[in-house]
């Protein structure tokens, strides 16, 4: 039934970074795990070794995990080097151990961007995205003001594409896999669901400069058209989302005194 | 203390508009004197605090994740009911407020759940302007499906990602109030504690979860919207966070807990694989829209699903429940798996487990509409088990999902504490004894945009408010306590860790409080809860120190609190000696074997008073009373 061969038991080699906290250096530490089910999520894995390291009176490792289905954006961890490990639009939570194989070395990190400061081993300070979407992802509509719902057609097609945007979990995937560390897809996909829909369109212009403005302050690099954000986003965000954001944020540029 | 639940006098249709027109208004000028503390960012949350944010309070708003975005109203699949009636298939306010009642199971209060109905489309409104891309059909208008215990499609859906494109509508708004400086945000923030001060909750105690700080907050009200305890079980969908130490710690300042032992158990979940399992995805009840679920008629059929033929298959829901098939309600169809699984039809390997069939759908409508519908939910079930759906059905079981329950609050969303509001999932006011699907994201959002703004500035408005800083007494008391009993967790040193006995607890309350509840189990879990607390307090091993960010502690925390709690379920369970809803009391249940509700005798909302520790509970009963949804049993077949 499964797609997978019948997989046993497997033993691994884990080499996690350990940081005490934002000010101390870190590094690498090794761990052998054994008794790893394929059946297993990676995050599963991980609570094993640290039920084991609370037993042995050791500091578990520190990871940030939620909703463990993919759909919260808290997990991400650069498991061999890859942003949410090498399972393709595919969260760390939702990555299972049938992925690898016994004996398999396994490295993993935490997301490395100078503007997702590390704050314990694998845990993060994301706060940088949120600041972005406060600078303008969001349509200025108080409570009880709106028309009837159904008062503004969208053709399906645009909804749909404002719907591709809209998935975005902010996980920072991107950012991870950018050699830049550019927040570019994120920031573009909430500019690109907003000037898709009718709703959007009053505010266009200054939401596409401001959140390009906090993206630079947070100290994000720019983008270069490397293609890694699209490739280790977990929900397949497209990099069209930054072509229309450039073009937006060079017709804001342009038109706004 | 009787309890008034306040219900505005009048027309029930009429109830919620006068009762607004008689609030004390706070004037502009007045609003940005008063500090307003939410605690959570989800549904509820985010959307109070925004809409308090707009109408010019000061909001303090706390979140224990690393944003507010990423609260656990994000997972919520399948959609949001509204009486919009967009479909022409019959719906009203009227039908919407009935369906509710009736799936409720006749245990919430018709004037909350018809001011619900009432709200149901200006939320759907409010979220169309905030640009959440909600599915829609060619025309470019909104598109609707169906869910269980309705028979009009009202859910309005944005693909199986509803929750997120909800939440990220309020984080939105809930970030522009972020900017304007009327709302601050505190991310991995713990509340640990409320401080009541004259009888009114005027501030929190919370843990900074990044380096140990125990801080105090104060506020002349103060609003919980901190979700379900629904992880008490250990398993369940909730995210692994997710956690009752705001409510129960409320509880134990005063708040009456209500309906402890209304818990929804969700029919249609991923089956449990081993031991290493840290939680249940669930599958969204829209599936159910296309899928068809059954068994094989045969005991112990072990072969391959695609080999049975169609004349050995029992769907058994199709079956007894001809009117509503698949889309019975949620207690409905989980304990009919239960029953198919307990005659020893189960699939899978452990036998726990039904199917769920898409094959019929994809021959009618073709695999590309199919996966256009729910496509994402199929990723995610190949993701999980390895197998691919649209070849081989799924295989699901029921799993703990939502709880009803929650602390009890009057009409105004007061509990009985004045100044504490409590919002969203956290109370327990508006789905009974079982919730319908879709609804609790209508609910969250009402609460949040429409209800709460409003009996909060009442509160406001008609209270005088002492001057109250955090020097005061009553605060350096509770921060005194949290520190002690954060210490008493650290210098324990025992053996176990707080996943095994959180595991532990959470097989005692499925096996005793679960699906299917008598008073020989309860009694049992009454004798077994207490002892696992004891071992807790005398063989926890937690890591670490309180000076860092340390998730070993945070969850042991936690995990204290659900060992109080579980017990008060059990309690409540016991004390409701009949059938309704997601409670089944077996020896309360019709010959045919459906729940048999005892209306005579438990008409009413049980509201627990916490009496100190170690003792039991008090019960204070709130009669309901059904004037325009007459108590019948239950039918959907």
């Amino acid at each position: 039934m499964s797609n997978h061969a019948e997989q046993s038991d497997m033993r691994l080699h884990l080499k996690i970074w350990r940081q005490p906290d934002a000010d101390s250096p870190g590094k690498f530490v090794s761990f052998e795990k054994e008794k790893v089910s394929p059946d297993m999520s990676f995050l599963e894995m991980l609570d094993e070794l640290n039920e084991g390291l609370i037993k042995a009176g050791e500091d578990p490792v520190a990871f940030d995990s939620d909703c463990r289905e993919g759909i919260c954006g808290m997990c991400g961890l650069v498991i061999n080097g890859q942003a949410h490990g090498p399972r393709r639009s595919t969260t760390t939570c939702q990555l299972h151990m049938r992925e690898f194989k016994d004996g398999d070395t396994i490295t993993i990190e935490p997301w490395r961007a100078k503007a997702f400061p590390v704050i314990k081993d694998l845990v993060v300070d994301r706060s940088a995205f949120d600041r972005i979407i406060q600078a303008g992802g969001y349509i200025s509509v108080n409570t009880g003001n709106a028309q009837d719902a159904n008062a503004i057609p969208i053709p399906k097609r645009n909804a749909d594409e404002a719907m591709d945007a809209a998935s975005c979990i902010g996980c920072g995937a991107c950012v991870a896999a950018c050699p830049n560390a550019s927040a570019t897809l994120f920031t573009s996909a909430k500019i690109s669901q907003f000037a898709l829909l009718p709703q959007g369109q009053v505010e266009r212009k200054e939401r596409a400069i401001q959140m390009v403005s906090q993206m630079d302050f947070e100290g994000f690099g720019d983008c270069s058209n490397y293609g890694e954000c699209e490739a280790a986003c977990p929900k397949d965000i497209s990099i069209s989302h930054i072509a229309r954001m450039k073009r937006e944020y060079v017709k804001a540029a342009l038109t706004t005194a | 203390m009787t309890l008034d639940a306040k219900i505005p006098e009048g027309p029930i249709q009429e109830k919620w508009d006068n009762h607004r027109f008689h609030m004390k208004l706070v004037n502009p000028a007045n609003k940005r004197k008063h500090t307003i503390i939410v605690v959570g960012t989800g549904l509820a949350g985010a959307s109070v605090a925004a809409s308090l944010g707009e109408l010019g309070y000061n909001v303090k708003n706390f979140c224990i994740q690393d944003s507010p975005r990423r609260a656990h109203s994000i997972a919520a699949q399948g959609g949001i009911n509204a009486a919009k009636n967009y479909p022409n298939d019959g719906d009203s306010i009227w039908r919407l407020f009935y369906d509710t009642v009736k799936g409720g199971d006749y245990r919430s209060r018709e004037a909350n759940v018809y001011r619900l109905a009432q709200v149901s489309n200006d939320i759907i409104d409010q979220c169309v302007a905030q640009g959440i891309p909600f599915a829609r059909d060619y025309g470019g208008l909104l598109a609707n499906r169906s869910f269980g215990g309705a028979q009009v499609s009202r859910t309005f859906y944005a693909r199986g990602q509803t929750g997120q494109q909800l939440l990220l509508g309020a984080y939105s708004a809930l970030s522009r109030q972020i900017k304007a400086k009327k709302v601050e945000m505190f991310n991995r923030h713990e509340m640990l504690d409320l401080v009541v001060i004259d009888g009114k909750a005027r501030g929190i105690v919370t843990r900074n979860l990044i380096n140990g700080k125990i801080e105090s907050h104060a506020a002349d009200a103060v609003l919980l919207a901190t979700g379900g305890y629904g992880n008490v079980y250990y398993l369940s969908t909730n995210a692994v966070n997710s956690n009752a130490t705001a409510v129960w710690r409320a509880h134990k300042r005063g708040a009456y807990f209500a309906n402890p032992c209304f818990v929804q158990i969700h029919p249609t979940c991923i089956p449990v694989t081993g031991d290493h399992q840290s939680k249940l995805t669930l599958m969204s009840e829209s599936l159910r829209n296309d899928g068809r679920v059954w068994v094989p008629k045969a005991k112990g059929d072990k072969r391959h699903p695609n080999e049975i033929p169609e004349a050995e298959r029992d769907y058994y829901l199709e079956r007894r429940y001809p009117a509503f098939g698949n889309l019975v309600p949620r207690d409905i169809a989980s304990r009919a798996a239960k029953q198919v699984c307990d005659e020893g039809r189960g699939v899978g390997k452990t036998g726990l487990a039904v199917y769920l069939d898409f094959a019929d759908a994809i021959q009618r409508l073709g695999r590309k509409a199919v996966e256009e519908k729910y496509g994402n939910l199929f990723d995610m079930y190949e993701r999980i088990t390895d197998e691919n759906p649209y070849e081989v059905p799924m295989r699901i079981f029921p799993a703990i999902h939502y709880t009803m329950g929650g602390l009890w609050v009057d009409y105004n969303l007061q509990s009985t504490i004045p100044g504490l509001f409590v919002l969203g999932e956290a109370n327990f006011s508006d789905h009974g004894a079982n919730r319908l699907g879709a609804s609790a994201l209508m609910q969250g959002l009402a609460d949040g945009y429409y209800v709460a703004p409003y009996t909060v500035g009442n509160y406001i408005g008609s209270n005088k408010f002492e001057p109250v800083t955090t020097d005061h007494p009553a605060f350096k008391e509770s921060e005194k306590t949290v520190a002690e009993s954060i210490q008493k967790l650290l210098s324990i040193n025992g053996k176990k860790t707080a996943h095994e006995l959180n595991r532990e607890l959470g097989l005692i309350l499925w096996e005793y409080v679960g699906m299917g509840r008598n008073e020989t189990g309860l009694k049992k879990a009454l004798e077994e809860i207490p002892k696992l607390r004891q071992e807790f307090w005398e063989n926890l091993k937690v890591a670490g120190s309180g000076e860092t960010l340390n998730q070993n502690l945070e969850e042991a925390g936690r995990l204290a609190d659900y060992l109080e709690l579980a017990e008060l379920m059990a309690r409540d369970a016991l004390n409701r000696n009949e059938s309704c809803g997601g409670h089944f009391r077996e020896e309360s249940a019709t010959p045919e074997g459906e729940a048999r509700r005892n209306d005579e005798e438990y008409t009413y909302v049980a509201a627990w008073e916490y009496k100190g520790k170690d003792q039991v509970q008090a019960l204070h009963k709130e009669h309901l009373t059904f004037e325009h949804v007459p108590l019948t049993q239950r039918s959907y077949k």
